[in-house]
């Protein structure tokens, strides 16, 4: 892997930044109400608007006060909440800290679960164990997050059954068992999601996998099945399951920004979802940003990862 | 009976989408989700507005085949005529999505070079944004609305849509009918949707019915949030969200609509997949 790839994918992740960032500011200015109105409400008196756009600076045009936004993004400073008057980044990262978690917890349990159904399914492919992991991945990717979250719901918290929190956060740092217990159900919801797409993708890859020459060639050779499947059939179809769940983390991200908000949990996604109901303007823009940007820095890596383990691509 | 579209074979192509179990269950899941919305309000027991106050969150009876809400509505009626805009919306949406990202990957291809690849950059950099916080951005402009939230997904579906429009006109740009065109001096805009768009049916249908089933799942997912269509509209995601409340006490005003979204999302999974394996050329 050349230096000079890695050096042109970085900058495509910074030309992606931009672009998504100007969008996100270009959104805010178009909104009927700018932050003066929100702040002061719709009844305020016209002399008292002019003088909180003046200053806030929104009476200067839009590409003074982009660059204004831009510079004190690369300082750490991304405003103050229109709504709490806190510092905007402190909320974020916090926020997007929690999220990770959620996303990490999930991460996981897919990986754990999907990478073993979908070999299974691709070896025995035809049989009844293939019929239903592509059954369970088919009602896996049609059932909307808000839908699946909103049955466990009703089948998990019910108030004779309560077997787990319906909603709130604690932090595992405080309590790691009642952390965990909170966080379960929405981790559960993400679960099953991604597990139905990567499962798919696992299976796809290793029954083609397992019609490949070298497969062939290594039972010649009078390999057991088992260091087959694993050594050679499952190490190339890990490479393509490495794209999948980096473009996942697209899936991951809106799921979140669903469950977060069903369980109420405190993470960046609720934070939007509010953020948007509220109008809070700052909030939208570093929220937004910060979730792209995750995306695109998990794709970039992703895309790493894939050329460090497969030395067979080369890219310049 | 053989109808031919170019070199598209109809019948063929009907029996090699016929030929796998997917596409076989695919179409029938077609068929009876075509006569929910063509017939859908004429086959509602009730009108799905109508609040029977004396039999409120009643789970399925003779009466009330799939039970009621809270506001004691028919959900069957109300599921039935919901059909209608949850899906026509969905195709809406795709259409668009189909339509500006199609023309944005012709003309992005057509010319080449630099404009070429300032576009792709931009378009790469839209698809860093996953759809659902796209579309949410575009309604936090547009405001909350059932229209407003198909446009959302449709200007969000774009960017993927203009990458496969780019790759065929790429891959057909310097064949020899488009030369000839060149040759016979037709204008521009004739060549791109004359001669290239045609060869992005097959790719473009593939995706598109794809599409389908995420937009409805979005559209649900953002009527859900109340940033899509409004009460008392019988949207399935409105449904479930004005249902929540109540869950506990009916868990069917959330089962049913849940059943219908999952049940919409599968046929176009279905049919998506089997159309990718029945247009494949690998395949034969």
């Amino acid at each position: 892997m050349s230096l000079q790839y890695i050096f042109k994918r970085l900058l495509y992740l910074i030309i992606t930044a931009l672009v998504v960032s100007a969008l996100v500011f270009g959104i805010t200015q178009i909104l009927p109400a700018n932050a003066a109105t929100m702040l002061l409400g719709e009844y305020a008196t016209a002399d008292a608007l002019v003088a909180l756009e003046q200053k806030l600076g929104l009476d200067q045009p839009a590409y003074v006060q982009y660059w204004r936004w831009i510079s004190g993004l690369l300082q750490g400073d991304l405003g103050t909440s229109l709504r709490s008057g806190l510092p905007v980044a402190d909320t974020v990262f916090q926020a997007l800290g929690r999220s990770l978690l959620l996303a990490a917890f999930a991460l996981i349990a897919v990986v754990i679960i999907a990478i073993p159904l979908g070999v299974i399914a691709a070896v025995r492919r035809g049989k009844a164990a293939d019929f239903g992991v592509s059954m369970i991945s088919y009602i896996g990717i049609s059932l909307p997050e808000f839908v699946l979250a909103t049955l466990l719901l009703v089948w998990l918290t019910a108030p004779d059954i309560a077997l787990f929190p319906a909603s709130g956060y604690v932090p595992i740092t405080e309590n790691f068992t009642k952390g965990l217990w909170h966080i379960a159900l929405p981790v559960i919801t993400l679960a099953i999601v991604l597990t139905a797409h990567v499962m798919r993708m696992v299976r796809s890859e290793m029954a083609d996998a397992l019609h490949a020459d070298y497969v062939l060639a290594a039972r010649l050779r009078g390999l057991s099945t088992t260091t087959v499947l694993i050594r050679h059939a499952l190490r190339n179809s890990m490479l393509p399951t490495i794209t999948v769940l980096a473009l996942d983390v697209g899936y991951l991200i809106g799921g979140i920004i669903v469950v977060e908000e069903i369980f109420a949990f405190p993470g960046i996604g609720r934070l939007l979802i509010v953020s948007i109901q509220e109008r809070d303007l700052p909030m939208i823009q570093a929220g937004a940003l910060v979730m792209a940007f995750t995306y695109a820095l998990s794709n970039l890596l992703a895309d790493l990862a894939y050329v460090y383990l497969d030395r067979r691509i080369q890219y310049d | 009976m053989c109808i031919s579209i170019g070199v598209f074979n109809m019948t063929d192509f009907m029996s090699r989408l016929l030929r796998q179990p997917h596409g076989v269950v695919g179409l029938i899941l077609l068929v009876v989700l075509a006569i929910e919305v063509i017939l859908g309000p004429a086959l509602a027991p009730y009108d799905p507005e109508t609040f029977h106050y004396s039999s409120r969150l009643v789970g399925p009876t003779p009466e009330f085949l799939l039970g009621t809400d809270q506001f004691g509505r028919d959900i069957l009626s109300r599921l039935l005529w919901g059909a209608r805009t949850t899906v026509l919306l969905s195709l809406f949406a795709t259409l668009i999505g189909a339509g500006i990202g199609g023309a944005i990957g012709i003309l992005s291809g057509y010319l080449g070079g630099r404009i070429d690849e300032v576009i792709m950059r931009l378009v790469d950099a839209l698809m860093a944004i996953p759809s659902l916080l796209f579309a949410l951005l575009i309604i936090t402009v547009l405001g909350p609305s059932g229209t407003n939230a198909v446009v959302a997904i449709g200007i969000a579906f774009s960017p993927g849509m203009a990458r496969i429009a780019r790759s065929v006109t790429l891959s057909v740009r310097t064949s020899d009918y488009v030369a000839a065109a060149v040759a016979r001096g037709e204008s521009p805009l004739w060549i791109m949707s004359r001669e290239i768009a045609p060869n992005m049916l097959a790719p473009v249908i593939i995706e598109a019915t794809i599409r389908v089933a995420f937009a409805i799942m979005l559209l649900a997912t953002l009527s859900f949030l109340g940033l899509g269509s409004q009460p008392p509209a019988p949207e399935w995601g409105l449904m479930i969200s004005e249902a929540r409340a109540f869950m506990f006490r009916n868990a069917w005003t959330i089962v049913w609509p849940g059943l219908s979204i999952a049940m919409v999302a599968i046929t176009f999974n279905l049919l998506g997949d089997a159309l990718r394996d029945a247009l494949n050329p690998k395949n034969d």
